[in-house]
């Protein structure tokens, strides 16, 4: 396989990462005030990340670390061009993650709370709206700038990618709390999770076959990921909760294989093809990447040992009464 | 203004703001991580009661430290992209480690310290706090050399209208790395024990758990004596290295205007740009030269020559930097730094054997003294990026050419803004959490708040 194949793939398993683990984070905000009737529930309900957020959203930063790195056309293109979209991101990451590490300290939880759930909500919408932008391709000139403006990206199809995030992270995290509580909580969230699931296998599959296109093996993406959802359902309707996750784990991954497979090979489509970034055009040098293909082949599977190590560690379930 | 200094604005503001934390993070992780193998080999329950108490106040501050970072690791695509294309095969790399080999490592062992407790053996729950501040120091490593080839390039060749690594090695060995990297830390240990012993001082002169901080109060004494030698020495090989390599910003910082053998180290000038002189320069005799090249009468290139071999070297254009700017933001960072070092001298005089100092005007310093290597820090860091003007990329990219073509000034006016505003409000409520933590003290209040966790079903 030639290495800007390899770094794409890389870059792809980073944000299926991100996807998945903080995916399931950002449902869990979402949820907080639907869940979170009284006090001691919604300290469980945001306890059930407590230990783990913080190591789930450096997938994000090192995605973007490693798109600088082994493509960094396609980083400076994408982060400058969806510039107001990306700055609502960071500040929704930035009162999310300061609520998340605060709440517990402060005398007064609402406003954190609030914090946490518009600071979930927001970044599970945009980054659909970013991908959906991504994959249907966005004005560049031929010195790979973007052109058009924030109307640009806010266009149905984007929205409706954001609406298909929105649910499908919501709905991962109403399964993850099912899996880590007890009691009362644990049957709200899987309540949650049967009426969201038959809406997110509709609203996810239409929005990739929206995106359309692509080869065979994008469209095998979509069956799994329809396949995940409804393995989901079936798991949580018999309160298998471990299967359910596992279902919904496999639908984000599929969702976010769609995605990538339907970009390659561009990293960025140009509405205009000629302009379009490229895994070539948009790539670092051969030695960057051989340089980088080694560090990545010695430090992936030691941070994915000791994530998964934690997660171990903190398997059991909560209860919401203290 | 327009979107290149709107753009300076924002990178300048987001970044020594996220830099506020980043010392106190790397400095007191190891301090804590000391407390706790201190707890864990005499079992000694006050050694325990100290590692909660600063592990709280640690993590007040880390939690600032990480959501403002994440802003950092954006900003070069957005604001920047230009800059981002030229350099991204060389400087990507660094960053993309940094990320793999260190953030991961401390936000995930971080979350296990918090969380491990009552869950984890004592041995592996000391190793967890040991990763984490290990994490914090390898990622200041990274970060370090991609701003250090930003000085001083290296290991690359321009090619194809980019900069493209030809030798890691040399990035990452990189000779002002090698020398910024211990000044960086040691500065960071300075600002911790400043914030320690200042904290301590408080308690003493409220005689609250007296004995408990009057160790706290040695260790940090002593602490942040070592620093404050250390961050001398490795700034005076940082001086030798910058005077070789951007020989500008060192007569900048001296406004030494016409090249000199046996230059003074100036104290306090005056000076007149448009006509590159000194009105008023008040000097150490051979101060400068010893400083930068070892010997008493070594010859520093001053700005009006560096300004005239630079036009023959990279074309026509003005190569000074904001010369006030660098002679004072050098002058501060020094002074702070040894002001704060005169205090630790004084204050290990005044509680020797065990003594502590009667009247209240010692402790009222030392709270006050906090302050001081944050603002060394700051002013550390204004000298290095806004002495190395006009150029981003030493030589190679001005910063002029680094901005974003298609940002406009309305999107980067709203960002500017919405974090400054942000970043002010985050300070407030910031400061507030530390004071009401300091307050309650290493108590068991502090423990159940801190602790409020629901019962685990098993
Ligand atoms: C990895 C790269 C990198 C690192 C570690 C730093 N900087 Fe820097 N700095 C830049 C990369 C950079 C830059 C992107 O290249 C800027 C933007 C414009 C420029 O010329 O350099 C810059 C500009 C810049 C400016 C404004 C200068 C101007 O626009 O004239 C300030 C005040 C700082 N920096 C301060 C800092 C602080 C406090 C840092 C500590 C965290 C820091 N820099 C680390
Ligand atoms: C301008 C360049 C910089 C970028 C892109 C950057 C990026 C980041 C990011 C993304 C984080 C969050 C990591 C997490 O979630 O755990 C972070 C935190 C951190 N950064 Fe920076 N950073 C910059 C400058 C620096 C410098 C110069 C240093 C050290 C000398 C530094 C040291 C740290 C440390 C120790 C942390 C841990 C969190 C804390 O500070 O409390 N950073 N940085
Ligand atoms: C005798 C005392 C000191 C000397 C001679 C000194 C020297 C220097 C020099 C020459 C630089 C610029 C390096 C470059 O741009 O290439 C620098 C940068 C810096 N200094 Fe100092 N310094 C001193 C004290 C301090 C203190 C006390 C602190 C903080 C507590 C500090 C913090 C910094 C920081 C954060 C930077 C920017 C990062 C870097 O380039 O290393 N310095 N110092």
């Amino acid at each position: 396989m030639e290495l800007t194949t390899v770094w794409f793939v890389l870059i792809a398993v980073l944000w299926t990462g991100y996807f998945v683990l903080e995916g399931f984070d950002f449902g869990v905000g979402v949820l907080l005030p639907f869940l979170g009737r009284d006090e001691a529930r919604r300290r469980t309900v945001v306890r059930t990340i407590g230990p783990v957020w913080d190591g789930n959203e450096v997938w994000l930063l090192v995605a973007g670390g490693a798109t600088f790195a082994a493509f960094p056309e396609w980083y400076a293109t994408l982060f400058s061009g969806f510039y107001l979209p990306l700055f609502l991101i960071l500040l929704a990451l930035i009162v999310r993650g300061v609520a998340l590490e605060y709440r517990a300290k402060s005398d007064s939880t609402r406003g954190w709370d609030r914090a946490f759930f518009w600071g979930s909500l927001g970044p599970a919408f945009l980054w659909g709206v970013a991908f959906a932008n991504m994959v249907r391709g966005v004005p560049l000139d031929a010195e790979h700038e973007f052109t058009g403006s924030l109307l640009t990206l806010l266009n149905p199809f984007a929205l409706l990618g954001g609406a298909a995030t929105l649910l499908l992270f919501t709905l991962h995290g109403a399964i993850f709390l099912a899996l880590r509580t007890t009691g009362d909580l644990r049957q709200g969230a899987g309540r949650i999770a049967r009426t969201l699931a038959p809406v997110t296998l509709v609203v996810v599959l239409s929005f990739l076959v929206a995106a359309g296109g692509g080869l065979p093996v994008r469209w095998a993406a979509v069956g799994l990921a329809a396949a995940g959802l409804a393995g989901a359902l079936a798991a949580t309707l018999r309160g298998r909760d471990g299967w359910a996750f596992a279902a919904s784990a496999l639908a984000v991954v599929a969702f976010a294989a769609a995605l990538f497979t339907g970009l390659w090979p561009n990293v960025l489509p140009a509405l205009n093809p000629a302009n379009s970034l490229t895994v070539t055009n948009a790539a670092s040098t051969p030695y960057t990447l051989t340089v980088m293909t080694w560090v990545a082949a010695v430090f992936t599977p030691v941070v994915l040992a000791y994530q998964a190590w934690t997660y171990w560690i903190f398997r059991r379930r909560l209860t919401g009464t203290t | 203004m327009d979107v290149l200094d709107l753009s300076r604005w924002q990178f300048g503001i987001t970044t020594v703001y996220h830099f506020l934390f980043v010392p106190l993070t790397i400095g007191l992780s190891i301090i804590v991580a000391g407390l706790q193998t201190a707890w864990h080999r005499t079992k000694k329950p006050e050694y325990l009661r100290l590692t909660r108490f600063w592990g709280r106040l640690f993590l007040i501050n880390f939690a600032m430290g990480v959501v403002t970072g994440i802003v950092q690791e954006f900003q070069f695509g957005m604001n920047w992209s230009d800059y981002s294309r030229f350099v991204g095969d060389v400087f990507g790399a660094p960053l993309a480690m940094e990320g793999l080999m260190a953030f991961f490592l401390e936000s995930t062992f971080l979350g296990l310290w918090i969380f491990g407790w009552d869950k984890l053996s004592p041995r592996l729950h000391l190793a967890t706090i040991w990763l984490a501040a290990i994490g914090t120091n390898i990622s200041a490593y990274f970060i370090l050399a991609a701003n250090s080839w930003m000085q001083h390039p290296v290991g690359y060749r321009v090619q194809n209208g980019r900069a493209e690594l030809t030798d890691i090695w040399a990035v990452l060995t990189n000779s002002t790395t090698l020398v910024t990297f211990p000044h960086v830390l040691f500065g960071a240990f300075l600002t911790a024990a400043a914030f320690v012993l200042g904290i301590s001082a408080w308690f003493l002169l409220k005689k609250r758990d007296t004995p408990l901080f009057r160790t706290s109060a040695r260790l940090a004494l002593v602490v942040a004596l070592v620093s404050a030698v250390g961050v001398s020495l490795s700034g005076h090989w940082q001086a030798q290295i910058m005077t070789e390599q951007q020989p500008m910003k060192m007569a900048a910082a001296e406004a030494l205007w016409e090249d000199e053998s046996s230059a003074g180290f100036s104290l306090f000038a005056v000076g007149d740009v448009e006509n590159g002189r000194n009105h008023i320069n008040l000097q150490i005799p051979y101060g400068l030269s010893l400083l930068s090249t070892n010997t008493l009468n070594g010859e520093v290139e001053g700005i009006n020559d560096i300004q005239a071999r630079y036009q023959a070297l990279y074309g026509p254009g003005d190569y000074r930097p904001v010369v006030g700017l660098a002679y004072w933001s050098f002058r501060l960072m020094i002074g702070f730094g040894l002001l704060a070092a005169l205090l630790a001298a004084a204050g290990l005089w005044l509680t020797r054997r065990g003594r502590l100092p009667a009247g209240r005007w010692a402790y009222r310093l030392a709270i006050a003294g906090i302050g001081l290597p944050f603002l060394a820090n700051t002013m550390g860091w204004i000298f290095t990026e806004m002495g190395r003007q006009p150029w981003t990329v030493f030589g190679l990219m001005r910063t002029a050419a680094a901005v974003s073509p298609g940002a406009d000034v309305p999107s980067v006016a709203i960002t500017l803004a919405g974090f400054t505003l942000v970043y002010a409000v985050l300070a407030v409520i910031e400061i507030r959490l530390l004071l009401k933590f300091v307050r309650i003290g290493p108590h068991e209040q502090a423990e159940q708040e801190d602790a409020a966790v629901p019962a685990l079903s098993y």
